[in-house]
């Protein structure tokens, strides 16, 4: 990187635009639709909102505004949308978790039941751990080179946290797929960190690797193939990939850390080749774990024909496709549907219920959302001047994809149902702080790639931050 | 790095639009698709959360949605159960729905076009739908006394008001339960569809509607129509009426009832024979007037049209080209002829509302969710059956039918104050087929020449070798006519 003329770059930087009244105002707008909608599921449920709602909508809009307030100090340079739409589909979360509470207590109350306790407060709380925890990111984690340190214990700490689950004792098995830890009453599911550790692993070990990996030697009917020695990275991934499939029999986490290795080894070495080997180690895993495992076998037949597993195995997937066609167009709107027939609604049905009562618009809305917050985190990659934060804001954006496709996919029965949570939008802790602890990453890189010169000159930290990028070259 | 980036963002670009497309596919295109597979079950539910609008008679619900409070939030109830079947129907959400069930379903569930403003307010509040009301022309102490008439029979009872058409009573035995079939139950909705539909006696069957008898005597009121008509016959005129009369063209005979002649030396007034019921007369006539004239009269009063009420009624027949010892006995009402007892109940009303037949109905309005009148149904003539010449000649003679003939249980009717009425009617028997029982009949007006209700009874009667409809149908008919004469 140049300082080549510093004067022109001062100028032209200092009047680049913070944008927080923007980011301030579209939080403004997902706050205000969280209370619509809100408002609309009392309405048409008949069920009292009372003063709980507001001090519910208080605490979510305090939450939200003090993250605000937090960027404008600390990051005012960082990307202007992925705080309000991370937000907003945080918000949305909570409106048709509380719908489902609602659903559920009325059921309970028909049947002279104790109604559980509801999801919608667990979930609120989680909310408020994950902005804790995306402040701790952006407080702590100044300049996001200093990870490239802990590349290895990363990628360590990545490896158990997904073997974790194994373990007896605190490892649990849910719904067939063993990715949950117990430690007393308290359970998350360590993938969705183990998600960040090894994003992180792969981007510190790719960028020290990357320039051997893109070495082509070998000519194989005309296509350049690498040496190798080189193929070890590759396999190793596919290896524990495939691992993961087997012993914890989850098929998405599965999914979802091979193709975003082989999407990093792409960028890295910008080598197509890679993509080709990823697709075909793909496809003899997805073959052979068709013919070898039961669990796999079961859940492409239910793709293929839910309708013939409609009473047992496919009851869920069914039911949630009932949703859809019931939501049609515009949806049914929101407390007017029935998705509590549909088990695991608030999880990873949770877009099988929103397709219902908010229809195609709402779910093209959503996926919309999600659209802003991946590009704007690639948008962010290519702006940042490191190629290790490149990588890893690539990866962290990636992950996202990937997780979205892979579940919205399995839920509309695009491809095999796999146990992926949405992310921000599903009930459960581990996914939901996870995923604002990207954003968090996600913001700083950003307000680093966006910062005036200027202003990183008169920063203490400026002069410790030139000195990693040398040291990486 | 930033071009491998940038092709990575393209390649996510198409994951994303392809669960755009695939969430299309199956909200849109595959929606109804879905919806109509059997399990199904916010098809069920989407069902009952509606509040179904009110059928009413009198601004008393005759069938009305109830909050269960349960998971199938309304329930279809009818106060009155069978009693209101044949106008009602049912609706269940296995079978479907009949009656005004179907045919206003558009209004009841609150779709119609009619509710255009609640429909922009429910979509604008996302709040469910609230059906509007109907309002039917039935009295409910004619369709009280008419239930009670021929409950445990096998029959059917309508009655009109011969000036607008209104239908007044609508009645079926036997019957059935609706609210059995619209019960939150299905497994005992089911049980109880399968035996209605076993039963023999088939009380699913809207009797007074759709089935078809041979209207026998009560036909000569419009054979008398036809001869007045024709101009060649008075009420006084004689015509033959010996006690068997040789069918023309064959060396088969028909007989009467009685066995005598119905006058001195084989000759008879046309007012005697009616009153008499004298079947050699009227075959005798038949011939005289020739099928086509016969037809044509029955066609005037509504037969081989099928009328919607806006339930659809079977189409009353009169038969093709009978040769002339057919047209004999097409001329009585047997052989081929067919009518419901609504068609019956619209030859008594065309002849007592000076001859103009009323197309018959049976919604008088529709209200909003809110009860507001939006529409109000008016009389419509379907035409004139006979001149008013005629008509007033035809109530003396139907008169003289209750005053000195068959019909002698209408005999002594009485208004509310206790007054005297005039009463006109025509009773009949059919022999449909030796495997079945015969059907009495009986067809009466009220007052006479300017009547307030027409009434057509029906009932076949198993076990009764003689079957009179002056003994079975009568009594019914004579309740039905005091129910409106005395309001």
């Amino acid at each position: 990187m140049t300082m080549a003329e510093p004067g022109f770059r001062q100028t032209v930087r200092l009047t680049q635009p913070t944008r927080r009244l923007l980011e301030l105002f579209l939080i403004a707008c997902g706050w205000g639709l969280g209370v619509l909608g809100t408002l609309q599921v009392g309405w048409t449920t008949g069920e009292p909102l009372g003063q709980r709602f507001w001090i519910t909508a208080a605490v979510v809009g305090g939450l939200a505004v003090v993250a605000h307030l937090v960027v404008r100090w600390r990051i005012p340079y960082a990307d202007p949308f992925l705080l309000p739409v991370a937000t907003t589909l945080t918000i949305i979360g909570l409106v048709m978790i509380y719908r489902l509470d609602v659903a559920a207590a009325q059921s309970a109350e028909r049947r002279n039941e104790t109604p559980s306790t509801p999801d919608v407060y667990a979930q609120l709380t989680w909310y408020a751990v994950a902005t804790v925890l995306f402040l701790a990111v952006v407080f702590l984690i100044r300049d996001h080179r200093r990870l490239q340190r802990y590349t290895y214990t990363c990628g360590l700490f990545g490896i158990l946290l997904l073997i974790l689950p194994l373990l007896p004792v605190i490892g649990s098995t849910v719904n067939g797929a063993t990715l949950w830890v117990h430690v007393g009453s308290f359970t998350f599911q360590p993938g969705e960190a183990a998600k960040i550790l090894l994003t992180i692993f792969f981007a510190g070990y790719l960028v020290m690797t990357r320039d051997s990996l893109a070495v082509v030697r070998t000519k194989f009917l005309g296509v350049g193939l690498p040496r190798a020695r080189d193929l070890g990275p590759i396999l190793v991934a596919w290896a524990v990939s495939l691992g993961v499939l087997v012993f914890q029999k989850d098929l998405g986490t599965s999914l979802l850390f091979f193709g975003l290795f082989v999407a990093m080894l792409f960028i890295a070495t910008q080598r197509r080749v890679w993509l080709g080997l990823g697709a075909v180690l793909f496809a003899v895993g997805a073959v052979g774990s068709y013919f070898a495992f039961s669990h796999v076998r079961v859940r492409v037949q239910i793709w293929i024909d839910p309708f013939a597993y409609a009473q047992d195995a496919g009851y869920q997937i069914v039911q949630g496709l009932y949703g859809f066609a019931n939501g049609g167009l515009f949806g049914t709107g929101l407390g007017n549907g029935y998705p509590q027939l549909v088990p695991f609604a608030n999880t990873d049905f949770i877009v099988a219920a929103l397709g219902e009562e908010l229809g195609l618009t709402g779910l093209f809305a959503i996926i919309l959302l999600y659209g802003v917050l991946i590009e704007r985190g690639l948008r962010t990659a290519v702006a940042v001047r490191d190629p290790f934060g490149q990588l890893l804001a690539a990866g962290l954006s990636i992950t996202m994809a990937l997780q979205v496709f892979v579940i919205i996919g399995g839920v509309t029965r695009l491809i095999p149902l796999t146990g992926l949570t949405t992310p921000f939008l599903s009930y459960g802790g581990s996914s939901l702080v996870a995923n604002w602890i990207i954003v968090g990453l996600l913001m700083v890189m950003s307000h680093r790639a966006r910062q005036p010169v200027a202003v990183q000159h008169s920063d203490p930290d400026a002069l410790t931050q030139v000195v990693p990028i040398t040291r990486a070259k | 790095m930033s071009r491998s980036i940038r092709r990575i963002g393209i390649a996510l670009i198409f994951l994303m639009i392809a669960l755009l497309v695939n969430i299309s596919f199956i909200q849109v295109f595959q929606g109804d698709n879905y919806r109509s597979q059997a399990d199904n079950k916010r098809v069920l539910l989407e069902e009952y959360v509606r509040e179904r609008g009110p059928i009413l008679v009198d601004s008393e619900p005759i069938a009305r949605s109830v909050d269960t409070g349960g998971e199938l939030k309304y329930e279809r109830v009818y106060p009155e159960g069978p009693m209101y079947v044949s106008a009602t129907g049912f609706y269940s959400i296995l079978y479907g729905a009949t009656g005004l069930e179907r045919t206003e379903n558009d209004v009841l569930s609150g779709s119609s076009d009619l509710f255009f403003f609640d429909r922009i307010d429910q979509l604008i509040s996302g709040r469910k739908p609230k059906g509007g009301a109907v309002t039917t022309t039935l009295n409910p102490a004619a369709q009280k006394v008419a239930w009670q008439g021929i409950k445990g029979t096998i029959g059917a009872v309508v009655a009109i008001e011969p000036a607008t058409g209104r239908i007044l009573a609508l009645v079926q035995s036997p019957s059935f339960d609706p609210n059995r079939l619209s019960t939150h139950d299905t497994e005992a909705m089911r049980i109880y569809y399968n035996d209605l539909l076993n039963d023999p006696s088939e009380p699913m069957l809207n009797r007074p509607l759709v089935t078809t008898n041979p209207p026998g005597s009560t036909f000569k009121v419009v054979t008398a129509a036809a001869a007045l008509e024709s101009g060649r016959f008075t009420p006084s005129s004689l015509v033959p009426g010996p006690a068997v009369y040789d069918l023309p063209g064959s060396t088969k005979t028909l007989r009467n009832w009685t066995g005598a002649d119905c006058g001195p030396k084989g000759m008879v007034t046309l007012i005697e024979a009616l009153a008499q019921s004298c079947n050699t007369a009227f075959a005798w006539m038949g011939n005289e007037l020739g099928a086509d004239a016969l037809r044509a009269q029955a066609e005037r009063f509504g037969f081989d049209k099928a009328f919607e009420v806006p339930l659809r009624a079977s189409t009353s027949e009169f038969p093709a080209n009978p040769d002339e010892p057919l047209t004999a006995y097409s001329a009585i009402g047997q052989y081929d002829v067919r009518a419901t007892a609504l068609q019956m109940a619209m030859v008594a009303a065309g002849v007592g509302n000076g001859g103009i037949v009323m197309n018959p109905y049976l919604v008088q309005e529709i209200r909003g969710p809110d009860l507001a009148i939006l529409k109000t149904f008016e009389p419509t003539e379907y035409g004139r059956a006979l001149t008013p010449e005629h008509a007033t000649q035809l109530q003396d003679m139907m008169v003289a039918v209750v005053d000195h003939g068959t019909a002698t249980t209408l005999q002594g009717i009485t208004d509310a104050n206790g007054n005297p009425v005039r009463v006109g009617a025509k009773t009949g028997t059919a022999q449909t087929s030796p495997d079945r029982p015969p059907v009495a009949w009986m067809i009466a007006m009220a007052p006479a020449n300017n009547p307030t209700v027409a009434v057509a009874v029906m009932i076949q009667s198993p076990g009764e070798a003689e079957v009179s409809g002056n003994a079975i149908s009568g009594p019914v008919a004579r309740s039905v006519l005091e129910a409106i004469l005395q309001q």
